[in-house]
């Protein structure tokens, strides 16, 4: 998410820039951690680089989902205290938000808690409403980004996984960066490696900082539970975790999550039976209905948390190098507002910066929310292009024509899973029973790779 | 448009209902399916034992399907295939979206015959690594009957009742070696004959008293975790493909969004002795209202809603449809239909369907309505598997006393 946000916004500039990620896709590390909540940093650490870059962040992401069709629901957040103890933590909260910047925070007595969200189980005290906390679609957004920045020159390379990196021999003040698909030559570095990045700062005679993930697990429940959640449900944060919460997500369905569970392995995103039963728990408590509808899915991600509690943000001038770790769960918010600023260090720190011509601006994604209209949905475009209005994936009503022109796309999918990302299909109740399999062969048909505008 | 019946689903249901209408004189009767090709599940079923209680002949799965497809076209039924129906901008009328475009579909009455899926993994909350080649009998068989896929190394079918040896089939179809059946009930829930015949013919054991705890395998699959119920012993069984069976559920997304009532038994609309939904004119058959029984009673179901559809479309005013709830008590999961329309029909087939969670050799069933009984029958209790009642006893329900309550005694 990071690093497609801070490859875009590179991509503004005559640059020769390579994006490089170890795995087959962008967005696929911490970014699949993530509650697919834009945020408005109103509980971050006042003071803190995490906050103050959460709320320009927030801002900035806003406009550019508006501009590229990244779909975005502003339903506003409720605090809700359960406990005396918690109630007692209210205003400090409030408070705690105007340190933030956040003003528009204020308190939501339980009568009218309950009016606004009649679903919730009984024993809520009161709550704090956040009303510009959002949902956004957490796929979409580093697509957008990626998409953008290639489209402005900027090479994306991916199953590229970094080995090492040395500065060049001959002194150019080049640094050499082995990777399993070949030696990059390059004059800057930047470390947005999410999982991996104390291991690329190691290379770079970094250690002030070592990343000990936290696997948090969500469960997806199904689109006809929706009606039963207005707003993102949060609970009182601890110091520990800001807890589990419940939330609508941009495509209709409703989520719980996460757990927050420390792990060694960094690449361990399994499920675990305790992990489930925990949120199960926890959703019968907030909005018991919830658990008695079908689960769509579960998944597990891990934040790159580390044993600060602010970003890692450092850049270094005589070494070229920005190291960008830490981004904990706040990524997909502050996205924009990280790769502002590690631009402008950057820029501080030497780094040319000369505006290319014919910078394009954001491109126009493919709409996969639920509140906007989707193909099949529009007439004109039925009328313009039958593809579609062939919906093969039924759950979602993902058409053939949205399949085709995601394969075609700008930064096409590696296999089924990144389809999956970008159009949804076989993400919905049935898992693919009825449309994983002609879902699947048309990812190989020749037909498919031509783009739009062609019959099928 | 408009049209004198709306069938949503062209399977089994679905065609013999539209059959069934178009031969009582039914007008205008469309058929609207998302797929491309109208005959539902059975299109992909590879196996014989088709048609059995319906058309009195055994056919295969493909031919089944064709078959009615046929007997439809013949009967004047219009079929549109690929055409979705997305909302209910009325309570009949249908939004229907396909590559000619979105239109409206007005009609005097529906049936909804969706059908049903099995419950992928994510809905059982399987934890673990979440690997490709992992699947449901649904996807497996299309992508080895309708793909012509194959699907080599070892495979582990999760379920032990009729469609998990289905599946093994066609895993065996396909190239896989099939390690085993998993069930986490005592026995296999299927006949005796099969599991006697996967041993005999494929070498493949059911382990019954087994549950699955954890999936394992980063980018591809590697094999399960294996839970012995009886020892608590947990060992690692690799393999290639995982298919999880049965645990049916109605695909009851149009149903609910049509307003009609849920049973939370079967998870389907709830519907009265003719198969009609909480909304008027709005009937509901096969395995949306019973998850899953074979094609053949399905058929015979939605036989019976278009007699009884046919006859509420006559003109005059509409029978008050007063109605009798229908449950059921553990063991016992759910009964189908849910109501007895007072006055009204018996069942299709004149039987009640049931089933049980629990293995029970020589059940009683009660059927009792506040203190009285209304009848008793003796039946054989396997989980997965149907149960049938003889409604003979409905004549006896009261209309004021009630819900009706069916237990074990």
């Amino acid at each position: 998410m990071v690093g497609t946000a801070i490859a875009r916004a590179l991509s503004r500039y005559d640059l020769a820039v390579v994006l490089a990620d170890a795995a087959n896709d962008v967005g696929t590390g911490t970014t699949k951690a993530n509650t697919a909540i834009l945020h408005t940093g109103f509980d971050a650490v006042p003071g803190s680089l995490e906050s103050r870059l959460l709320r320009r962040g927030h801002a900035l992401l806003a406009g550019y989902a508006a501009q590229a069709g990244i779909p975005v629901e502003r339903t506003g957040a409720l605090l809700i205290a359960w406990t005396p103890e918690q109630l007692q933590a209210l205003p400090e909260i409030t408070d705690k938000a105007r340190h933030n910047g956040y003003a528009s925070i204020r308190a939501v007595p339980a009568a009218e808690l309950y009016r606004r969200e009649p679903h919730l189980g009984p024993g809520a005290l009161a709550a704090l409403e956040i009303p510009d906390e959002s949902i956004v679609c957490p796929w979409t957004t580093p697509l957008a980004f990626a998409t953008e920045a290639v489209r402005g020159g900027v090479r994306l390379r991916l199953d590229c996984r970094v080995t090492g990196a040395q500065p060049e021999a001959a002194q150019t003040g080049a640094h050499l960066i082995r990777t399993t698909r070949g030696t990059l030559r390059s004059r800057w570095l930047v470390n947005a490696a999410g999982l991996g990045a104390d291991r690329i700062d190691a290379m770079l005679g970094g250690g002030g900082f070592t990343v000990r993930p936290r696997r948090g697990e969500l469960i997806v429940f199904d689109k006809l539970a929706r009606p039963l959640v207005g707003s993102i449900l949060l609970p009182v944060p601890t110091a520990q975790t800001k807890g589990v919460l419940v939330a609508p997500t941009v495509y209709g369905n409703v989520l719980l999550g996460p757990t927050a569970e420390e792990v060694e392995d960094r690449s361990d995103t399994a499920t675990t039976a305790a992990g489930l039963a925990a949120l199960l728990e926890a959703g019968r408590t907030i909005v018991p209905d919830l658990v008695r509808e079908q689960v769509t899915a579960t998944y597990a991600g891990l934040r790159a948390a580390t044993e600060h509690r602010d970003y890692q943000i450092r850049v270094d001038a005589g070494l070229r190098y920005a190291c960008v770790a830490g981004i904990r769960s706040t990524g997909l918010s502050a996205s924009l507002g990280i790769a502002e600023y590690v631009v402008d260090q950057m820029a501080g720190a030497g780094l040319p910066l000369k505006e290319r011509d014919g910078v394009a601006g954001p491109p126009a994604m493919p709409y996969i929310g639920q509140a906007g209209v989707r193909p099949y949905q529009d007439a004109g475009r039925i009328a313009a292009d039958p593809d579609y209005g062939r919906i093969v994936c039924h759950c979602e009503r993902v058409t053939r024509g949205e399949i085709r022109d995601a394969l075609a796309s700008t930064v096409p999918p590696a296999d089924t899973d990144g389809l999956r990302r970008r159009t949804r299909a076989m993400n919905g109740r049935c898992q693919g029973f009825y449309c994983a399999a002609t879902v699947s062969a048309m990812m190989t048909e020749p037909a498919m790779a031509d783009g739009p505008g062609r019959p099928a | 448009m408009n049209v004198d019946v709306l069938v949503a689903g062209a399977g089994p249901a679905g065609l013999a209902a539209a059959v069934e209408l178009r031969r009582l004189g039914a007008g205008r009767v469309l058929v609207v399916d998302r797929e491309a090709e109208a005959g539902g599940i059975p299109r992909h079923s590879a196996h014989t034992g088709y048609g059995l209680r319906d058309l009195h002949r055994v056919m295969t799965g493909p031919g089944y399907a064709r078959h009615y497809a046929q007997a439809a076209a013949r009967a004047g039924v219009q079929i549109r295939t690929q055409a979705t129906i997305t909302g209910w901008p009325g309570p009949r009328t249908a939004t229907l979206t396909s590559a000619e475009g979105i239109e409206t579909v007005a009609a005097a009455a529906v049936l909804l015959a969706t059908g049903c899926r099995e419950r992928p993994r994510a809905a059982r909350l399987v934890p673990g690594d979440r690997p490709p080649g992992v699947m449901t009998t649904g996807e497996l068989q299309q992508r080895v009957y309708l793909l012509g896929q194959r699907r080599p190394g070892r495979a582990l079918v999760v379920g032990a009742e009729h469609v998990s040896f289905s599946a093994m089939v066609t895993l065996a179809h396909a190239g896989a070696d099939v390690v085993a059946l998993v069930t986490d009930q005592p026995r296999q829930q299927s006949y005796a004959a099969f599991a006697l015949a996967a041993a005999a013919r494929w070498r493949t054991p059911v382990w019954t008293s087994t549950a699955l705890r954890r999936v394992s395998g980063r980018g591809r699959l590697d094999g399960v975790e294996l839970a012995d119920l009886r020892t608590g012993a947990v060992r690692f069984v690799g393999c290639d493909t995982l298919v999880f069976t049965g645990d049916w559920i109605p695909d009851y997304e149009l149903a609910r969004l049509a307003g009609a009532e849920i049973d939370p038994g079967t998870r389907g609309p709830a519907v009265d002795t003719a198969l009609e939904t909480s909304v008027p004119h709005v009937f509901a058959a096969g395995n949306l209202v019973h998850a899953a029984e074979t094609a053949d009673v399905a058929a015979l179901g939605g036989r019976h809603a278009a007699r009884h559809l046919a006859a509420a479309l006559r003109p005059g005013p509409p029978p008050r449809a007063q109605r009798i709830p229908v449950t059921v008590t553990a063991p016992l999961r759910w009964i189908s239909p849910n109501a007895i329309r007072v006055g009204g029909p018996p069942p299709p087939r004149g039987l009640f369907l049931l089933r049980s969670e629990a293995f029970r050799r020589l059940a009683r069933l009660e059927v009792r309505q506040g203190d009285r009984v209304l009848g008793t029958a003796r039946a054989r209790l396997v989980p997965e598997r149907p149960v049938h009642l003889d409604a003979g006893w409905i004549a006896r329900a009261d209309p004021s006393a009630g819900p009706v309550r069916v237990t074990l005694r």
